[in-house]
């Protein structure tokens, strides 16, 4: 009672306020969240406009690359040209001048002005007579019919199309005459120029320095498939037993501290710090085959396994310890506690630290230039399983280093358009990351 | 201090399921149980009550050597269970534990199904040999954590989302459901209601005809009720220990007699 009167005397009088009038301070307060919050939404704002900025240009640059310029011609050769033909002396120039017959043709029948002589041809479409003739020594049963062709354009041909090659900047050379554009302008007009879908850069492999057009990134990513997948089957079980073990297992002391210092120094490691420890270890002394997915897998599997053993540890370590004593209590082992309880609410923290581990591999460029694997031309998609994992191949960061540091101005667009692959190969990793998160967090 | 030599000769061997001798747990330097000695009897209900922090989880945790997960944690001294060191180096801690049953002082029920709750215990330990015993084991534990009636439709539902005196009471039941002949409660009424309280008390009643059961509690009223030995622990001493009716009646201790009449806590 006593108490009780000496504390109402001792606190300070209180005025009454209304809960309908903000005081200054909470004024204040309410103005500090304002304030941060207009700071948090021009933070995200700044970001968002940079990766629309980035998003457009990549994608403004490197859609080209997925589309080709094409002479498209209608061509009906009888059995007695084909003959004819193949009885001259210089059997390809005949093949191109039937189709320089079907393309005067074409702009004749639109009354165009057809005055063009093989040489523009040639500057348009390269050697367009081999072509057509191994088409019907290879498909005689054609002879006599209609055939649609569609002739890779040259690069030039390309560059003026999409803008890379103008008028003003045009210099007449053996490549292309300011007289070429306006017999492109005409072809375009009536069709027989037309851009189509360039499947070869999907699915073809690298091409040689003069040839941007036939350049394809296929042959690199089934190599980069092929390093991602020794990646994955080295770094998952190393990783995560190292993990679970240190987490759970490892007793504390100077030893396991020292460890666990030196993974946390490695994630910081420069890759190419990794690529050289690689040249040394895998090429010079394990004599592996050099410019192999093998070798860039084991490289980039050492670089990976830090990050993936730092995700991990940080996964487990976010399981309750709760769980650990309830697992025990009633009578489990260590290991069926781990592997029962531990394990499957860690999953999705693990899952994604890998996948983003995975990630980082995929998109690494610096270790594989000591290994060999920038700059090698690969001709072809490997045949079969082993050859993917030992013949000398690319990857796609590799590939895309590769066409950006080359001169024909063709390339530039094909490292871009690299780049959108590639990002379309993060990209959907990363959306698997969510998912099996999602996934594995749905059931709890 | 309390003297256990004329307590002891007073019981023959059988009686006595677990006794601790100059048992000493230490923290890092902390030292949390200071030479504690007690005999716990079979078939008999020991309540350890104490003021906050006095070592009673820390002294409980012994029993089953859930001390040995934590790393800065030491245990000296030697604890028998039916006459055998809990501490030998021989003794396997994980076959201790399943004689040696715990209930957690916060529930932590598995993030599974209710039913996987259960079954875990009886399956790690290979006590069904079929999916209808294992169904029957399972009712049978919920049944005893007087939880049955509240879960029996929703068995697979995930056990984190009932409440959190509903998962004190299936922590309770999948610590029975492994059936262990020592069950430690550590405050096992805690975040419960007086009804479901009453139905623990009931089933720690029961399990008193088999097991020998020790519980922490912080109810006075709790203490006198269920148990029949009660153990005073303060700052890390086990102060006294005889049966509960003489400790909540004639109290030796002068600290005893201050703790139960609420003056010190
Ligand atoms: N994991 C731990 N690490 C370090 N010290 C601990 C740990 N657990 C308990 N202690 C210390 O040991 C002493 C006894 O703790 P304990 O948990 O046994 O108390 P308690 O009697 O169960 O208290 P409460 O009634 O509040 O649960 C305390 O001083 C506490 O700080
Ligand atoms: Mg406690």
């Amino acid at each position: 009672m006593t108490e009780a009167s000496f504390d109402s005397q001792g606190a300070p009088a209180r005025k009454r306020t209304s809960l309908t009038v903000t005081d200054e301070r909470t004024k204040a307060r309410n103005r500090a969240e304002t304030r941060f919050r207009a700071y948090g939404v021009a933070a995200i704002c700044v970001g968002v406009f940079f990766l629309i900025v980035l998003a457009f240009s990549i994608i403004r640059s490197g859609l080209p690359a997925f589309t080709q310029t094409v002479v498209a011609v209608d061509f009906q050769l009888s059995q007695q040209d084909f003959d004819e033909a193949e009885a001259q002396l210089f059997k390809t120039k005949a093949y191109e001048g039937f189709l320089i017959e079907a393309i005067r043709g074409k702009l004749e029948e639109r009354g165009l002005e057809a005055d063009f002589d093989a040489g523009a041809i040639e500057r348009l479409l390269g050697k367009p007579g081999s072509t057509l003739r191994e088409h019907y020594r290879a498909n005689q049963q054609d002879l006599g019919q209609e055939v649609y062709f569609q002739l890779a354009a040259a690069s030039r041909v390309d560059g003026y199309l999409t803008g890379r090659v103008t008028r003003d900047t045009l210099q007449d050379s053996r490549f292309l005459q300011m007289s070429d554009l306006d017999l492109i302008d005409e072809l375009v007009a009536v069709g027989v120029i037309t851009r189509s879908f360039n499947w070869n850069f999907i699915t073809g492999a690298d091409s040689g320095v003069d040839d941007p057009g036939g350049a394809g990134i296929g042959a690199s990513v089934i190599g980069s498939f092929f390093m991602m997948l020794v990646v994955l089957v080295l770094s998952l079980p190393i990783g995560v037993a190292a993990s679970i073990y240190l987490e759970e297992f490892a007793p504390q002391n100077w030893f396991t501290d020292l460890i666990e210092v030196n993974i946390s120094n490695l994630a910081a490691v420069p890759s190419i710090v990794f690529g050289i420890l690689g040249l040394a270890v895998f090429i010079q002394f394990m004599h592996l085959p050099q410019s192999a997915p093998l070798v860039g897998g084991l490289v980039l599997t050492l670089m990976t396994l830090p990050t993936i053993i730092i995700s991990t540890r940080a996964s487990l370590k976010a399981v309750p310890p709760s769980i650990r004593d309830a697992a025990l209590g009633v009578g489990a082992s260590k290991m069926q506690a781990v592997f029962h309880h531990v394990l499957p609410l860690a999953m999705p923290g693990i899952l994604t630290g890998l996948i983003i581990g995975l990630a980082q591999a995929l998109g690494e460029t610096a270790p594989l230039l000591l290994i060999g694997m920038v700059g090698f031309v690969a001709r072809g998609n490997p045949e079969g399983i082993v050859a993917g994992f030992t013949e000398p191949n690319s990857a796609m960061p590799a590939q895309i280093y590769t066409w950006a540091s080359r001169a024909d101005p063709g390339f530039y667009e094909k490292a871009w358009g690299g780049i959108i692959i590639l990002l379309i190969f993060l990209l959907s990793m990363n959306v698997l990351a969510i998912i099996l998160r999602r996934r594995f967090e749905r059931r709890w | 201090m309390y003297d256990t030599q004329n307590k002891e000769s007073a019981l023959s061997q059988d009686d006595i399921k677990i006794s601790a001798r100059n048992v000493q747990v230490y923290y890092g330097d902390n030292h949390a149980i200071k030479d504690v000695n007690v005999d716990i009897e079979d078939k008999t209900v020991t309540a350890f009550i104490g003021p906050s922090g006095c070592g009673k989880s820390t002294f409980l945790r012994c029993i089953n050597r859930m001390n040995d997960t934590i790393d800065v944690a030491r245990v000296e001294g030697d604890i028998l269970l039916d006459g055998e060191n809990i501490y030998d180096p021989k003794v396997d801690p994980v076959q201790l534990r399943a004689k040696v049953g715990m209930v957690f002082q916060k529930p932590n029920p598995f993030p599974k199904s209710i039913y996987d709750n259960v079954a875990y215990g009886p399956r790690i330990h290979g006590l069904a040999r079929n999916k209808a015993e294992l169904d029957e084991i399972v009712e049978r534990a919920l049944k005893r954590g007087a939880i049955w009636e509240e879960v029996k439709d929703r068995l697979t539902a995930p056990g984190t989302g009932l409440s959190g005196g509903q998962q004190q009471r299936l922590c309770i039941a999948r610590a029975v459901a492994t059936e262990p002949e020592v069950l430690l409660m550590d405050e096992p009424c805690s975040a419960l209601d007086p009804i479901a309280t009453a139905q623990v008390e009931e089933l720690i009643d029961e399990l008193r005809q088999n097991y020998s059961v020790v519980i922490v509690t912080h109810s006075m009223q709790q203490a006198a009720r269920v148990s029949q030995k009660t153990a005073f622990f303060h700052l890390g001493n086990l102060v006294e220990y005889d049966d509960t009716d003489k400790i909540f009646t004639q109290p030796e201790d002068p600290r005893t007699e201050s703790y139960i009449t609420g003056r010190i806590g």
